[in-house]
């Protein structure tokens, strides 16, 4: 597989990389760039340079995880690059091929799919409180516990709709509305996508002698808080 | 040469807002961390603004958590958003209103795609017929829901119990407007004010009374950064852009936070926790933090409801310091009451005062 071949077919990359002059405002405004190993200029330069060795190594590495995508750099680019779009089409590749799970960072996708992704067809959003606590989220803080051990009594006050049917805030989702996600995930790739990242992390899980089975396991652990 | 007045740039980006007659899409994380927000928003809109706007169960996700940490493709958010657009033909509208400053960005994003790639718009009608058996047309109007309390600010303020106004001092009260990054910074021309000079919060300070505060990082993202705050391991990304912002407008000392996207409500209201456990460090005054609101909950506390009513117990920074300042009456026993009256079990306390 050519990989810059690959990235060419992704209209994200497409409508990402114009050319790029390297004059480093995007590294400049960008919050990655001031806490993390990573700098977006640097990133285009060698998707750029399109050297098939260059992008492998690439799509191995923990950088292009440390994007936080708040896409200040389409805001900035003076060229009209947003290299937060060449980073989507990075990822997206980089699990394509199963790349991701020679990273630290890459091999934590596991845990995004099997919280946001798994809530997303369980609940119809990306998170719902009974599925948040201290222990996994501990920034809530003592009023998340508070309301945590006294949501019925809370969210009844609140005029909410929690754990109900019908409308209003955190009803449930109807068992119909969940079916047309699922089959809209089917028919757009994202199911395939959700797949290849349990597939590939299995294998990573194997070679590391890691415990891995389904939700909050060894190796979601592992993943999660290291 | 004429000179260049920079406060008025936010002029020449305005954007369309319709009347009335709103679909309304509610936030992943608004409705689990500030539960009593969106229902606040709809009464505004229905009880004070007499506006029609639909809330409807079929409603979902429009997944963009999801699409911006990598694990689905842009083609499912945008045959989701599809999904959304088609049950807002089927429910009679054809203004989409939009609680989620990420979803609104992605709403933006799907109708912009589908323009410069128009294959695309095929793609997703094909696949939502043939996942569902929907059709769908676009939206006449997209907006944010903070864009429809800025449209109808002037109304609001004729309608106002209190001002922000100390009402020992008589002084505004200092205020810091956080806009979520994707409310303009992916497609300026879609936000009130752009990117640059965002208005659509600092235009409801300037109405109701207060004072703007412009500090060095204004316009500096909160941190969410998505993949970064869902691991554990990777948090302190989060939490160093948002002391980032915190430290910047410290000395210009703030009475307030207004923040229009709900995950960076969450971030300026949260961290401001974890900074005063891993470091002692406090921002607002005798122990308190800096409160830190979302736009319909600072529109509901002047309208006149009761704090407790609507929420603001469950910050982790404590409003007290606000509501005194504002002169809003309120019981402080009320504030820990469940729906039967009964006094619950107070919240743990800790270094950041929460009561």
């Amino acid at each position: 597989m050519e990989l810059l071949n690959e990235l060419k077919k992704d209209f994200r990359f497409v409508e990402g990389f114009k050319a790029c002059i390297s004059c480093g405002t995007c590294t400049a405004i960008c919050p990655a760039a001031e806490f993390r190993d990573y700098d977006p200029r640097i990133i285009t330069e060698i998707v750029q340079r399109g050297n098939e060795d260059e992008l492998e190594k690439l799509l191995k590495s923990d950088t292009i995880w440390f994007c936080g995508e708040c896409l200040s750099c389409k805001t900035r680019c003076p060229r009209g690059n947003t290299p937060g779009y060449i980073i989507q089409s990075l990822r997206a590749l980089s699990i394509k091929t199963g790349f991701f799970i020679f990273s630290e960072q890459g091999r934590k996708q596991l845990a995004i799919k099997r919280t946001v992704g798994d809530h997303i067809l369980k609940y119809g959003y990306c998170v719902y409180l009974d599925e948040v606590d201290t222990k996994m989220y501990p920034e809530q803080g003592p009023v998340w516990d508070w309301l945590k051990e006294n949501r019925f009594e809370i969210l009844e006050r609140l005029n909410t709709n929690y754990n109900k049917t019908g409308k209003g805030t955190l009803r449930l989702t109807s068992e119909e509305s969940l079916s047309d996600l699922k089959k809209i995930f089917d028919e757009t790739g994202g199911t395939e996508r959700l797949n290849l990242i349990e597939e590939y992390s299995q294998k990573a899980a194997e070679k590391m002698g890691i415990e891995f089975s389904e939700g909050k396991d060894e190796y979601f652990m592992e993943i999660y808080e290291k | 040469m004429q000179p260049i007045i920079k406060s008025k740039s936010w002029e020449s980006y305005q954007k369309h807002i319709a009347e009335d007659n709103y679909y309304f899409a509610r936030s992943c994380i608004r409705q689990n961390f500030f539960p009593a927000a969106e229902g606040l928003f709809l009464d505004i809109m229905h009880n004070d603004l007499h506006k029609d706007i639909y809330d409807d169960a079929r409603q979902t996700t429009c997944t963009g958590i999801a699409y911006h940490s990598g694990i689905i493709p842009f083609e499912t958010t945008m045959g989701v958003i599809a999904r959304q657009f088609s049950l807002m033909n089927e429910a009679g509208y054809e203004n989409f209103a939009v609680s989620c400053v990420t979803s609104f960005g992605l709403y933006t994003e799907t109708l912009e795609t589908w323009k410069e790639f128009p294959e695309k718009e095929k793609e997703i009608r094909d696949a939502l017929l043939r996942a569902t058996g929907r059709t769908f047309e676009i939206p006449k109007n997209l907006v944010h829901a903070s864009d429809l309390i800025y449209k109808f600010r002037k109304e609001i303020s004729s309608k106002l119990k209190y001002r922000l106004v100390n009402n020992k001092t008589g002084q505004p009260l200092k205020v810091v407007d956080h806009i979520g990054c994707h409310y303009a910074k992916i497609f300026p021309k879609e936000g009130i004010g752009g990117a640059e000079f965002p208005y659509v919060l600092a235009g409801l300070i300037d109405e109701w009374g207060g004072s703007q505060v412009d500090y060095p990082e204004r316009r500096h993202c909160c941190g969410f950064g998505f993949r970064q705050y869902l691991l554990k391991s990777n948090r302190s990304y989060s939490v160093s852009n948002t002391k980032k912002k915190l430290d910047s407008m410290e000395p210009y000392h703030p009475d307030l936070i207004i923040a229009n996207c709900p995950g960076c409500t969450f971030f300026l209201d949260r961290w401001q926790y974890v900074i005063s456990e891993i470091e002692g460090k406090v921002y607002g005054d005798n122990g308190y933090g800096i409160p830190v609101l979302t736009y319909e909950e600072l529109a509901g506390l002047l309208l006149g409801y009761n704090p407790w009513d609507i929420g603001l117990q469950l910050h982790q920074v404590a409003v007290e310091p606000l509501l005194n300042k504002l002169g809003v009456k309120y019981n402080p026993d009320d504030k820990y009451k469940g729906r039967s009256g009964k006094i619950l079990n107070l919240p743990q306390q800790s270094l950041l005062k929460m009561y």
